[in-house]
């Protein structure tokens, strides 16, 4: 326990040392909510009925920015070996690192979401909600996006790789937060889609962590 | 702890190319190895191999500890120590957290982080990024890893090279004292080791 919390008390230090953190997603996600109306047009009518979709495709492309800084340094200047050759098995540093990239982007967006959506013309009242299913979502993205940054290890051309792995992924997850906002404001039942984005959020959560460590042994070797 | 490393017949591949094959050996407490090879020749894979970073293409790697046989997790996670070129130290943090980091991570503390900085002539540059070191300064840095947590396999890719005479001089004392204590030392070098070591002659 406490070799995880060393742990991602550093990770946390390092996505603050590169490219500022949560400031490059949370930069992004604004100067998208800002556009979006530019290009749109001022409808207020109009924006609202895209308001949680363009959100959530916001919030996937926003967590996408930083993925291929998670693993790629870390092969490269032999902080990977290092992990390997340390005492917690290479499946917790795995998930510890994207619960850190979850902290440092995700989270933050997840409070960035709800300004974001009301901003473009979702009701107010449905705040809690955005931000709940964009933390879920967020966590989603953080664990795939993890998977993804592994297996484009040691490749070139690793960020296309990233996002071509990666999209397809976070599909679910988009579709299914989308729905939840819709679904809430709209006055229908709202539980069903969420309770699959939780349920996609977790199986993600417990999984990926595996399949990083065996993507991360194979780069290394 | 360890008391002997043992090669048995190893075969080492890097991409398509057999690097070198029957390679034999065994490697006991107290005695210190001295790789040596032509550039390209594997040295630095086959410490790869013993850390268990790389998988051998045949052949294996035992580890004996006065309790039997040790298992390779065991030994990655308790008892290698690997310093490389690429020595894992982020060069935007403080080098004081970066050694604080890599010595707790492989099982040491805090005290003993600071005295190995200190034998190595680093207290002063512990506040400094990593990024303002001079090459010799890092290593010295990563090298204090090697004093500051107790593991007894040393496997040090060209621990010298970038090290002026004086810091040469005394990390010879340092693996000196660490094979009396019953270390062992598996360094792949192109000038000698500042110490009697046995040589093995890698891909000849």
């Amino acid at each position: 326990m406490r070799l995880l919390i060393l742990l991602l008390n550093r990770e946390l230090a390092l996505a603050w040392a590169r490219g500022g953190g949560p400031l490059l997603a949370m930069g992004f996600f604004t100067a998208a909510v800002v556009m979006l109306p530019l290009s749109l047009g001022p409808e207020p009518a109009r924006l609202a009925r895209v308001a949680a979709g363009a959100a959530w495709v916001l919030l996937a492309l926003a967590s996408l920015l930083s993925l291929d800084r998670m693993f790629e340094p870390d092969f490269e200047d032999g902080a990977l070996d290092l992990l390997i050759l340390g005492p917690l098995p290479l499946e917790a540093v795995a998930a510890v690192k994207c619960l850190a990239q979850w902290l440092v982007t995700g989270a933050p967006l997840a409070l960035a979401a709800p300004i974001g959506a009301i901003a473009l013309g979702a009701k107010p009242s449905s705040a809690v909600l955005v931000a709940a299913t964009a933390a879920l979502g967020g966590l989603a993205f953080a664990f795939l996006g993890g998977a993804g940054a592994a297996l484009a290890l040691a490749s070139r051309r690793g960020g296309l790789l990233i996002a071509v792995i990666v999209l397809p992924l976070l599909t679910p997850p988009v579709i299914f937060g989308g729905a939840a906002i819709d679904n809430f404001q709209s006055g229908l039942p709202w539980l069903t889609p969420y309770s699959l984005l939780a349920a996609y959020a977790l199986a993600a959560t417990a999984l990926t962590p595996f399949a990083i460590a065996a993507a991360c042994r194979n780069a290394a070797s | 702890m360890i008391t002997a490393v043992a090669l048995e017949d190893l075969a080492v591949q890097r991409g398509e190319r057999v690097l070198f094959s029957k390679l034999s050996a065994r490697i006991v407490a107290g005695e210190a190895v001295a790789l040596t090879g032509a550039n390209g020749a594997g040295k630095t894979t086959l410490l790869r191999v013993v850390a268990g970073l790389t998988a051998p293409l045949t052949g294996a790697v035992a580890f004996e500890s006065a309790q039997g046989k040790l298992s390779h997790e065991d030994a990655r996670r308790e008892a290698c120590h690997l310093v490389g070129h690429q020595d894992g130290l982020k060069s935007a943090r403080r080098a004081g957290a970066e050694l604080a980091f890599q010595v707790r991570w492989t099982g040491g503390d805090l005290a003993r982080a600071e005295d190995a900085a200190a034998r190595l002539g680093l207290t002063r540059l512990l506040q400094l990024p990593v990024r303002v070191l001079s090459a010799g300064q890092r290593r010295r840095l990563a090298l204090a890893r090697l004093i500051a947590s107790p593991r007894p396999l040393w496997l040090l890719d060209e621990p010298l090279s970038p090290l002026d005479a004086d810091s040469r001089a005394l990390f010879g004392e340092i693996m000196g004292e660490h094979l009396a204590g019953g270390g062992l030392i598996l360094a792949a070098v192109h000038d000698p080791l500042p110490l009697p070591a046995r040589e093995i002659r890698v891909g000849a």
